[in-house]
């Protein structure tokens, strides 16, 4: 399939034009041949599964990456755009999905940087800033400390960062990625309001309900490439779906249920004071997982998922209320120990947490089972049983790499998280704990992955899932509770519960 | 692929500290060339042959050299910078040198008590700054030279306690370590006096023993796993602060026997003339030899290899030697950055080596390297 | 976007700012209980207008050294190699205020030589990290082995066979004028003399300012003022600051964090260079090997004492200067007066932890302050060479006791690469 560009537009109506853009990294061809075609006063969706080369396209139109091959033509003329500040000068704006912001910073400080001509670095600024936020109803304050800011307020900020250097083009990377749905409404509302003003709003996104909903032409990314531009009006999801990925987006839906009544996780009264002072980071958490239960945890990100997990698995020190683990105490235990009792952990960022990216495959299998066979042998490491066993797991679960002697640097997220979920599975573990589990993977290595959780709850694994993929977390869970401020709060029947009632709930604004 | 990537990593480990030698020296030269000093002459005299004493006096720093990079190694393998090696090295050999001085017990006793002395004052004064780093948050960087300059000021005073007074001379040490404990030097050249010190092979064995624990135990795992990442390590259930203290603590066990052949084989004492220094010049010789045991010896002699070398250029060519700390310095530099050159290139390769092996994968995300 | 409430609340109470009327209330608090401990130990020298006059000289240095230190590392890199660079200045003044550059020398062409020389040491600093993405650490190390062996060898190629000159040292330089205020100066001695409580020891500061102040250090204590104005006040401070805090965040809009990251670390060695200067040309009148004697490493502990601030920098580099001064003055029993005023002050310390239920900080403050105690009634004096450890047992014990209320740039040290935007 080639890219095709509508061809309906005047070409005064275009205001960016990408043509023939190429880029190659090491071994992997992020884009090629992608053509698009921006009209003012619209908010264009770029749709592609997640490693599709949307996030380098973007790069790429905002400065940051060069392409290899291909043109963008910005309001009729051709540019090169060698850094952000040639974008920001040719009108471009971008709000990255990890937010671009200095914490140790004031929130004026964060939006003059770069662009202290226009109104200085005083109240001239501060003034303006304020204009901004009223005229969007954006509600930011301008000289406070952006570390103090939670999420949702963090992403306006990046918003007024764009108004406040007068963009007319402004570029989303997954804004809604980190908004509970209600905030997504607004988001969109904020869209529409810019949109009406006669700003062009890039809006990058895999969720094709939501793409669906705010964009007026949507552009299909796949493997890099652009398939097909099309208006929003005309095509249903699934079409979309097909588009992206060649067939339907897999679904995480359990059968049913094999929830039993054997207990295996549960932890009560569990609190977490913050180092500092202030807030609880927990507080008084009650939870029970049983045997082939999944209990899925649903909160905006910041309000103590992090740290739950990290208590039950012994990262953070935890005196407060009770863990125990199949009826056996777990207070005082290392998060070794509490592996070693049946504990499997797929972390939130594997890049962090759960790989050793210069180390070979094999070294990996070790880690988190460095005390256990197939690894060890007494004090000493036992290299071709860990060997061994890694080439069962790249086998069962799917992971391709040319050989176990490749660095994990070199997989695609994909596959990292594959190794990582089969060597999580390696000893039977009965409880799995499992944040974000397909968070920035590809659709295959997604449903490979649901799978996989799927047939170990059959066989009666306890599971706590953390996600913010709403769809995940209905789909899969038995259970699902809210966490709000470090409290667990309401319970839900996933079989009844919408994406909105739990959204309320996430934010306390149903209380 | 044509090529074997076995042969290619090679050549890449080898070229690497080759093409840093070179930019060096060519560094260095610019320098004479700018002052006006003789290049051809400094370079004809340091690259010549050594003299047989030469051989046996570069045996014998290299063996010092070692010991103090290994120190600096154990801790670079688990993302520690002790750049306290200096403070307790110095420290710890005070110690040895009052203990052997006190002959409390008979021959080469007295010498293992002094060494055992000397290992656990280096270790807790490396520990101070391990337990400072897990309990407080003090990075070690920050606390290690400050414990160095505590470290002289201290030895300076308690050297000024501890000293024999040897009237007529100038000269503060402490009391000599008796004949029997000291450690006899092997003979090189049957015409040269000069010996190479016994404690040569607590050098060798020290490095297999590094060598051994970091690449075939699980302790040497989890320290390694901790270096490489510190989160990833905490997840898989590695306690990474005892791992801290006990790293530190190795480090600074290994950096209490730096000073030992320089006791035990040629001063006999610690005065205020003792070799200092040494510390710095192991994390430099650390980063060359890339944190391998073999790697740091071949580092080793060549840094003891120029400073032999260099030592008669104050005589022969009125040029002072301190011109081969600038290559030494510059080594470091050009060294660390052909490494990370080539570790670049390395990921980029096996990134492809990968890609080109699996045709049918999507693309991905930009990996960065 | 307002109407729903953030779900994240700040959990982080904000810490308390340090006011303009605040530092005043604790100057004076100072000043007072100085005041009373000369009084009760009869340390007449703990505040004579010479040791004051002889702290500021110490200070100077170590506080340039720490300003070089914050240039660099408000842009987020570490410079340990401010020894080296320091040690460059010392060199660059000794050689350009001896032999000068096409006839202009004198100590103004020494000061810009201090200055061009640890420039050249923070532009190899700059190449290696900034450039080449070297691990700071490392190259400040390897910095500090070639500026050393380069100074020993430049110095024994420049200054052997000179009058008065050597292979380690350079003849006596001109040094720049001073001044003294003498209409003041002498009242204010008179009225220093009557070791009256309070206004005497304020005449001794007055007096220390009055009398053979070198123009440099003039000049030196208003780059301190121009720093804070220049990395706080405008937007090349704001951008250089940034790319401390946030690199990433910096360049998405626009900014290019090499250049400023490069320009901040040659800053940060001319700072350096000029601290050495200093040393060659205010605190002596030569320049010596091993002048600096490791003052750029406690630059860096002043730095970090003033939690990356000019104004906590300069406290810093005062106290240091004032307990290397005692040192130098032959302060043993000076500086054992002063052991009372931290063994008091370790046990407030203790009693502060203890009502926060802080049961083992509490207790080994007491044990510590006790200790401190007992030690001062036990002896008279302290032996020089401990006192020399004063600026670095301060910096430990600073950093363990408020590392949590320490904050360094956010990317401190962290290797930046271009393109790591997003």
């Amino acid at each position: 399939m080639r890219g095709t560009v509508n061809t309906t537009s005047t070409s005064e109506d275009v205001v960016v034009r990408l043509r023939d853009i190429g880029k190659t990294f090491p071994g992997v061809v992020a884009n090629h041949d992608v053509n698009i075609d921006i009209k003012r006063g619209t908010v264009h969706a770029i749709v592609g599964e997640n490693g599709a080369g949307k996030s380098t396209l973007m790069k790429i139109l905002y400065g940051v990456q060069k392409p290899d091959s291909g043109t963008i033509e910005v309001n009729g003329t051709q540019v090169a755009l060698s850094s952000p500040a040639d974008a920001i000068g040719a009108g471009i704006g971008m709000v990255f999905q990890h937010f671009m912001l200095a914490d140790n910073l004031s929130v004026l400080e964060n939006v003059v940087l770069g662009a202290e001509k226009l109104h200085g670095i005083g109240d001239a600024a501060r003034t303006k800033i304020i204009e901004i936020s009223d005229a969007y109803g954006l509600d930011i304050e301008p000289d406070r400390l952006v570390e103090d800011l939670g999420v949702g307020a963090r992403q306006r900020v990046e918003i007024l960062k764009v108004l406040y250097r007068g963009a007319s083009i402004i570029i989303l990377d997954e804004p809604t990625a980190v908004l509970v749905p209600q905030e997504v409404d607004e988001l969109f509302g904020n869209l529409r309001e810019l949109k009406s003003e006669g700003l062009a709003v890039i809006f990058i996104s895999h969720k094709l309900d939501e793409v669906l909903s705010v964009a007026d032409e949507v552009t299909v990314i796949r493997r890099g490439a652009t398939v097909d531009t099309v208006p929003a009006s005309s095509v249903s999801s699934k079409q979309l779906a097909e588009m992206m990925v060649g067939s339907e987006l897999p679904d995480p839906s359990t059968e049913t249920s094999t929830v039993t009544d054997k207990v295996i996780l549960e932890i009560r009264d569990l609190t977490l004071p913050a180092p500092g002072g202030g807030r609880d980071l927990l507080q008084d958490v009650d939870l029970v997982i049983h045997s082939g239960e999944i209990l899925g945890i649903a909160g905006v990100e910041g309000n103590g998922q992090s740290e739950l997990v990290e208590a039950v698995m012994g990262m953070r020190p935890c005196n407060v209320g009770s863990v125990s683990l199949g009826g056996q105490d777990l207070v005082g235990r290392s998060t070794r120990e509490r592996r070693e009792a049946g504990m499997g952990y797929i972390p939130e960022d594997r890049h962090r947490h759960g790989l050793l990216l210069d180390a070979p495959l094999w070294e990996n299998r070790i880690l988190g089972h460095q005390t256990r066979e197939p690894n060890v042998n007494g004090p000493l490491i036992d290299r071709s049983g860990a060997r061994k066993d890694t080439q069962r797991i790249v086998d069962q679960y799917d992971v391709r790499t040319p050989g176990i002697d490749t660095l994990a640097r070199a997989l695609s997220g994909g596959n990292q998280q594959k190794l990582i979920v089969g060597r999580e599975m390696a000893d039977d573990p009965i409880l799995l704990i499992a944040s974000h589990p397909t968070r920035g993977v590809d659709v295959g290595a997604q449903a490979a992955i649901w799978n996989h959780i799927k047939r170990a709850r059959r066989e009666g694994l306890a599971v706590l899932l953390i996600s913010a993929d709403l769809d995940e977390l209905i789909g899969l869970s038995d259970t699902i509770r809210v966490i709000l401020r470090g409290r667990l709060g309401e319970t839900f029947d996933p079989a009844t519960v919408t994406p909105a009632m739990l959204g309320s709930a996430m934010t306390g604004a149903d209380a | 692929m044509t090529r074997n990537p076995r042969t290619l990593k090679i050549a890449l480990a080898v070229g690497a500290p080759l093409l840093a030698l070179v930019a060096a020296f060519l560094i260095t030269s610019l320098v004479l060339i700018l002052a006006g000093d003789d290049v051809g002459g400094v370079w004809g005299q340091i690259l010549s042959l050594p003299t047989d004493r030469g051989y046996i006096n570069i045996l014998n720093a290299a063996t010092v050299y070692y010991l103090s990079a290994i120190a600096v190694a154990i801790g670079f393998r688990m993302n520690l910078f002790n750049i306290g090696v200096d403070g307790q090295y110095r420290i710890a050999a005070f110690t040895a040198a009052v203990v052997a001085g006190e002959g409390w017990l008979p021959g080469y006793f007295n010498t293992a008590l002094a060494m055992l002395a000397a290992v656990l004052v280096g270790a807790a004064w490396a520990g101070i700054a391990g337990l400072l780093r897990v309990t407080r948050g003090v990075s070690e960087v920050i606390s290690t030279i400050m414990l160095n300059a505590i470290a002289t000021a201290l030895v300076a005073y308690l050297l000024r306690k501890a000293a024999v007074k040897d009237t007529g001379s100038n000269i503060t040490a402490t009391k000599e370590v008796p004949e029997g404990s000291r450690i006899g030097g092997i003979k090189l050249f049957g015409d040269v006096p000069a010996t190479v010190y016994g404690l040569i092979f607590l050098a060798v064995a020290v490095g297999f023993l590094y060598w051994f624990v970091i690449n075939k135990t699980t302790f040497g795992f989890d320290l390694r796993a901790t270096g490489s990442s510190e989160t990833a390590a905490v997840a898989s259930g590695i306690n990474v602060k005892r791992m801290i203290v006990i790293s530190m603590l190795l480090s600074g066990g290994v950096a209490g026997l730096v000073g030992m052949p320089l006791l035990f084989g040629n001063d006999y004492a610690y005065g205020s003339t003792f070799q200092s220094g040494l510390g710095f010049a192991g994390i430099a010789i650390a980063l060359l030899g890339r944190n391998h045991p073999v790697g740091i010896a071949l580092g080793a002699l060549l840094f003891a290899f120029l400073d032999e070398q260099s030592n008669p250029l104050q005589i022969l060519l009125e040029i002072s030697p301190d011109i081969v700390k600038i290559t030494q310095g510059t080594i470091v530099l050009t060294v660390v950055i052909a490494y990370e050159v080539v570790r670049r290139y390395g990921v980029r390769l096996e990134q492809r080596r990968v890609a080109s092996a699996l045709d049918d994968e999507p693309a991905t995300e930009g990996v960065k390297a | 976007m307002s109407v729903v409430a953030d779900a994240v609340a700040p959990a982080k109470a904000a810490a308390k700012k340090l006011t303009f009327g605040w530092i005043m209330i604790w100057l004076a608090v100072g000043l007072v209980l100085f005041s009373a401990l000369r009084i009760v130990t009869g340390a007449d020298d703990l505040d004579s207008s010479g040791t004051l006059r002889a702290t500021l000289v110490a200070a100077v240095p170590i506080g340039l050294a720490g300003l070089g230190g914050l240039w660099s590392e408000r842009a987020g890199v570490v410079n340990i190699g401010l020894e080296g660079m320091m040690i460059l200045g010392t060199f660059g003044a000794g050689y350009f205020a001896y032999f000068g550059l096409f006839g202009f020398d004198g100590p103004w062409a020494g000061v810009l030589g201090a200055i061009a020389f640890g420039a050249i040491g923070g532009l190899l600093h700059a190449v290696a990290t900034v450039l080449f993405g070297v691990d700071h650490i490392v190259s400040g190390v390897a910095i500090n082995i070639i500026a050393l062996g380069a100074v020993q060898y430049l110095a024994a190629l420049a200054f052997t066979g000179e009058p008065g000159g050597g292979q380690t040292q350079s003849p006596t330089l001109k040094t720049p004028p001073t001044v003294t205020l003498d209409f003041l100066g002498d009242p204010l001695l008179d009225l220093e003399k009557k070791h009256w409580f309070v206004v005497s020891d304020l005449a001794s500061i007055a007096r220390a300012l009055v009398t053979n102040l070198s123009l440099l250090t003039l000049l030196c204590l208003l780059l301190f003022v121009l720093t804070w104005w220049l990395l706080w006040r405008t937007s090349f401070g704001l951008r250089l600051r940034s790319c401390g805090e946030s690199p990433a965040a910096a360049e998405s809009l626009g900014i290019n964090v090499i250049r400023y990251k490069f320009t901040a670390v040659v800053i940060s060695g001319g700072f350096a260079g000029l601290a050495g200067g200093f040393l060659a040309l205010v605190a002596s009148s030569t320049f010596r090997e091993g002048q600096t004697g490791g003052r750029g490493y406690i630059g860096l502990a002043a730095m970090i004492f003033g939690n990356w601030r000019p104004g906590g920098l300069l406290a810093g580099a005062g106290l240091f200067g004032y307990t290397d001064t005692l040192r130098l003055r032959g302060g043993g029993e000076t500086i054992h007066g002063l052991l009372l005023l931290v063994g008091v002050g370790i046990i407030l310390f203790g009693i502060w932890q203890y009502r926060k239920t802080r049961q083992v900080s509490s207790l080994i403050g007491a044990l510590l302050g006790v200790g401190v105690a007992a030690w001062y009634f036990s002896t008279d004096s302290i032996p020089e060479d401990l006192t020399g450890m004063t600026p670095y047992l301060t910096t430990l014990l600073v950093l363990a006791l408020f590392s949590q209320r320490l904050r360094m740039p956010a990317a401190d040290g962290q290797p930046y690469r271009r393109g790591s935007a997003g």
